[in-house]
């Protein structure tokens, strides 16, 4: 009817964006707004195209192409209005969890970062060395018949060779100014200029070798810049047929390990290696790894200890609060609630380090005022670390717990609680038979959400205790670190070694774990639902 | 009409998002196609940095690009961020070709394969051998040095004179002079400190790992044994349940506040620390006294930057940090915008016309750089962890060989 009463000019239940009707503004805007999610997705297409992310570039162009038939069509109507939503889902949950899935099942970490030609490469680099006390010659790149070369001052000599010729001395070369060959006869200077500004170019000058004599044990100049070179010699050599790496000085033939690595038949191995994919590796190692397994079943009771009770003292001191001022004698409780919620209003990562201060056993003031100045070490004790920081997190979250009570107290309606009184209930019988079932109702799915909040409460762990005291033993964990601050430590990011591959992995275990605690309880909160 | 509006604008972000993803979330300039493609005197290179150094970098940038017709594009970063950023993105391609960095961190990106050697020629000899030896691994130069920095002893002057302590117990017996607490040494709180706590531990002949005479560490760990238990030992006596000189419940804050109220005379601090010191009217700044009998040994630290093992343009990069980054002018003015010792020797000699960058280049010619190992990744934690039992109160030669223990067994 709405539709009628804003422009009667047009047909019952046709939109004024999908033709010129009317004043067709409606049409031209869509049509310009459809342009620009085109123009927006052909530039992500072209870009994912350039950086050769072809999973980007699919999901680009099915997205952009249902768009277009979204909104141009005349059917899907409800899709009109799914489809922004779906997007979303795709671009911000099922491909990250998809990535975080990918990784999961690889190796990616600190020795496995890239692919195997990088690591290659990487092993070469690492190999090949300047002879020891080799001079550094003043060194220009030349050219013949399209093959590239090098002249250097070799004392007052100038010297040239290419890859396939070893150096040897030219005569009638000129030295220009900076001391660099100038002219070589035999050969056409390329000017270092050139070098500087073609890329191409540049990585044929920096791979090029030019045997010093003809054998080849005397080594190779090399230039690095472009004007100076020197002599190096390399040992290692890459056959990429056998896939192997073959260390000419000692005979030792390092292959490609399906972990990702090059090992030699003595067990020594190349620095860099690659990332492989390793199956369920990382999620078996999370259970039977003695190193992990302890630790991680004691992160994982903490964690639970962690959520499950943060969530009862927030709620029932919360509730317990709400009742108090929800009671029309007291005066000012406008005031009071005000005040309550201030611990909520502060930032959390500033309230548990000025908590993280108060606490010290030797500066704080909780010891000072509270118990007489006595050394308690509340956060160097596996146990009172742990009731710190329940503590903190209770302080700062029965205010959100006292908001959400109150308002879901004063929606229960008067007359309910009246027909209780009249049917003779008492104080607690009608806090347990009546506010309670309809309180909880309210608040329930709250509390599942809380429990899952908690569950990650990373901010606060690591604000506090950064997870410590440790456990000791050959574990960086600690007694108060919970799953989420464990699987960060796992990770390396702060600096370790990094296995990114066991923290995907956990991270997923986590995920499933807080999916299946929240359908479960949510299921049971329907049962609530029912009994009203 | 709004309504639609706001779904096809929403539409649209989540087509942007996607090609976000693609490029990722690095800004459009540092793509590397754009240099590939360009010929003729587009060359590119692209310097990560953080805020500290971009604009002395941009002022070397300048000369090169002058001098070569290339382009030098600068993209700041957080520091912390350099290290994995560079490790995650070179190996994708979206990588620099020039990143600033700290010295530890080589043996990560080594491991990783991302960074390629330098040749810094008979330019080595210009700077201090630690900050050298620190950028070399396994006989290999990586990356170009332009700042070294160490923890010292700082004394309050006014309260204990200028003279430097030369032993733990001179320091001791000078410090209670004027007050009950010596000395205020960080331990970070309850998380523990080996870093700062380094130079008494070397002073026993306890060293994280050993070093060949080349200064590459080998991934044996050394602190085990009667010089370590030593070194546990003394942690212990001067624990609260001992002297009390050293507890856990001093973190940078706190360390600060004691030494800036003349609460604590002496302390432990980087060049770093010295800004908060504003009621010390005379700060002395010298070497870390020993308290085991050797030399005091603090961990040196150095700044440099390394080269990209995927550069596309190697030589540029190449010719950019051996001839414009090492030269004296850029180096003073990388010093200039952020106070650091400097890598480059005859630089340091000229700042260290200044006391108290002359105390902390001392204790840093004392010290050994920190291992840039991967193994050095395992250590953090552990060491720690159990100089912190120590000092609440754990037996400290058990505590100690299993951490030792527990370590190698990580290693290995």
């Amino acid at each position: 009817m709405s539709t009628q009463l804003s422009s009667p000019s047009r047909p019952r239940g046709a939109s004024h964006a999908r033709s010129w009707s009317g004043r067709g503004a409606g049409f031209l805007v869509k049509l310009l707004l459809m342009a620009l999610v085109n123009a927006l997705g052909i530039a992500a297409i072209l870009a994912a195209w350039s950086a050769e992310s072809w999973i980007v570039l699919g999901a680009t162009v099915v997205l952009t192409a249902a768009a277009d038939v979204v909104y141009f069509t005349k059917r899907a109507l409800p899709l009109k209005y799914l489809f922004p939503g779906l997007s979303f889902l795709l671009v911000f949950q099922i491909f990250v969890f998809g990535y975080t899935g990918y990784i999961a099942f690889t190796n990616y970490g600190t020795g496995h970062a890239g692919s195997m030609e990088q690591a290659v490469d990487a092993a070469l680099i690492q190999d090949e060395k300047r002879v020891e006390g080799a001079e550094s010659y003043p060194l220009t790149v030349v050219e013949r018949s399209g093959e590239l070369g090098f002249a250097i001052v070799d004392g007052d000599q100038v010297r040239a060779g290419t890859t396939e010729e070893p150096l040897a001395v030219v005569s009638g070369a000129t030295i220009g100014d900076n001391g660099t060959p100038a002219t070589v006869p035999g050969y056409d200077v390329v000017p270092r200029a050139e070098v500087l500004s073609d890329t191409d170019l540049q990585q044929q000058v920096v791979s090029l070798r030019v045997p010093v004599s003809d054998d080849a044990e005397d080594g190779s100049i090399r230039t690095r810049e472009g004007s100076t070179g020197s002599v190096y010699t390399s040992s290692l050599e890459w056959d990429a047929d056998a896939q192997t790496l073959t260390d000419t000085s000692t005979g030792l033939v390092y292959e490609a390990s399906v972990d990702g690595k090059f090992r030699a038949s003595d067990g020594s191995e190349l620095a860099a290696g690659w990332y492989v994919g390793v199956g369920f590796d990382n999620f078996v190692r999370a259970v039977t790894d003695p190193d992990l397994r302890g630790p991680l079943g004691q992160v994982t009771l903490w964690t639970f200890a962690f959520a499950i009770l943060s969530v009862a003292s927030a709620f029932g001191l919360g509730l317990l609060f709400a009742l108090i001022y929800n009671d029309p004698r007291i005066r000012g409780r406008a005031i009071f609630r005000t005040l309550f919620i201030l611990p909520y209003a502060f930032p959390a990562f500033m309230s548990a380090l000025l908590w993280r201060g108060m606490l010290n056993s030797e500066f704080g003031i909780i010891n000072d005022l509270f118990f007489f100045g006595a050394n308690i070490n509340w956060l160097g004790d596996p146990f009172l670390a742990k009731v710190a920081i329940l503590w903190v997190n209770l302080w700062l979250s029965y205010p959100y717990w006292f908001l959400v009570c109150t308002g879901a107290l004063q929606a229960i309606p008067e007359d309910t609680l009246e027909a209780a009184t009249i049917d003779g209930a008492g104080r607690f019988r009608r806090f347990r038979s009546v506010i309670l079932p309809q309180l909880l109702v309210s608040t329930a799915p709250l509390a599942i959400s809380s429990f899952a909040v908690n569950f990650n409460n990373f901010t606060l762990i690591f604000m506090m205790t950064e997870g410590g005291p440790s456990f000791g033993g050959s574990t960086a964990l600690g007694h108060t670190d919970i799953l989420i601050s464990a699987i960060y430590r796992i990770s390396g990011v702060q600096g370790g070694s990094a296995d990114y591959g066991l923290a995907s992995a956990l991270s997923i275990l986590v995920f499933i774990v807080i999916g299946i605690i929240s359908a479960i309880s949510l299921r049971q909160t329907r049962k609530l639902e029912e009994m009203n | 009409m709004n309504k639609r509006m706001i779904i096809t604008a929403t539409a649209a972000v989540g087509v942007l998002a996607l090609a976000g993803c693609s490029a990722d979330a690095e800004p459009a300039s540092t793509e590397s196609p754009a240099a590939e493609q360009a010929g003729g005197s587009g060359a590119e290179i692209v310097v990560w940095t953080d805020a500290e150094r971009e604009e002395a970098l941009s002022a070397a940038a300048e000369a090169f690009e002058a001098d070569t017709g290339a382009t030098v594009t600068l993209v700041q970063k957080n520091f912390e961020d350099l290290r994995n950023d560079f490790i995650t993105q070179v190996p994708t391609g979206e990588g620099p070709d020039i990143t600033v960095g700290a010295h530890d961190w080589l043996g990560a990106l080594v491991t990783a394969g991302v960074v390629d050697t330098i040749d810094l020629g008979d330019k080595t000899d210009d700077f201090e051998d630690v900050a050298v030896e620190a950028m070399t691994y396994d006989g290999q130069l990586y990356a170009l040095p332009y700042s070294v920095e160490t923890v010292a002893l700082v004394q309050n002057a006014d309260l204990v004179g200028e003279e430097i302590p030369a032993t733990w117990d001179e320091l001791v017996e000078r410090g209670l002079e004027v007050s009950d607490r010596p000395i205020a040494v960080n331990t970070e709180g309850e998380t523990g400190d080996g870093y700062t706590m380094y130079g008494f531990q070397t002073s026993f002949g306890a060293p994280l790992f050993t070093q060949d005479e080349t200064g590459s560490y080998s991934n044996e760990v050394a602190m085990g044994g009667e010089n370590g238990e030593a070194f546990a030992q003394w942690l212990s006596d001067n624990s609260p349940s001992g002297t009390g000189y050293l507890s856990t419940t001093i973190d940078y804050d706190i360390n600060n506040e004691l030494f800036n109220s003349g609460e604590a005379p002496f302390t432990i601090q980087g060049p770093w620390a010295l800004s908060t010191y504003t009621d010390v009217d005379n700060i002395v700044v010298g070497p870390i006294p020993s308290a085991g009998g050797e030399t005091a040994s603090p961990l040196v630290g150095v700044q440099g930057f390394y080269l990209s093992a995927q550069s596309k343009n190697a030589l540029l990069a190449q010719e950019f940090l051996v001839n414009y980054l090492s030269t004296e002018d850029a180096q003073r003015t990388l010093y200039e915008a952020d106070p650091r010792i400097p890598a480059l020797t005859s630089l340091a000699d000229e700042v260290a016309s200044d006391p108290i960058v002359a105390g902390f280049l001392a204790a840093s010619q004392n010290g050994v750089p920190m291992p840039s190992i991967p193994e050095m990744g395992d250590v953090w934690d552990l060491w720690n962890g159990a100089e912190v039992q120590i000092l609440n109160g754990a037996d400290p030669a058990s505590t100690w060989n299993t951490m030792v223990e527990n370590l190698e067994a990580t290693i290995n």
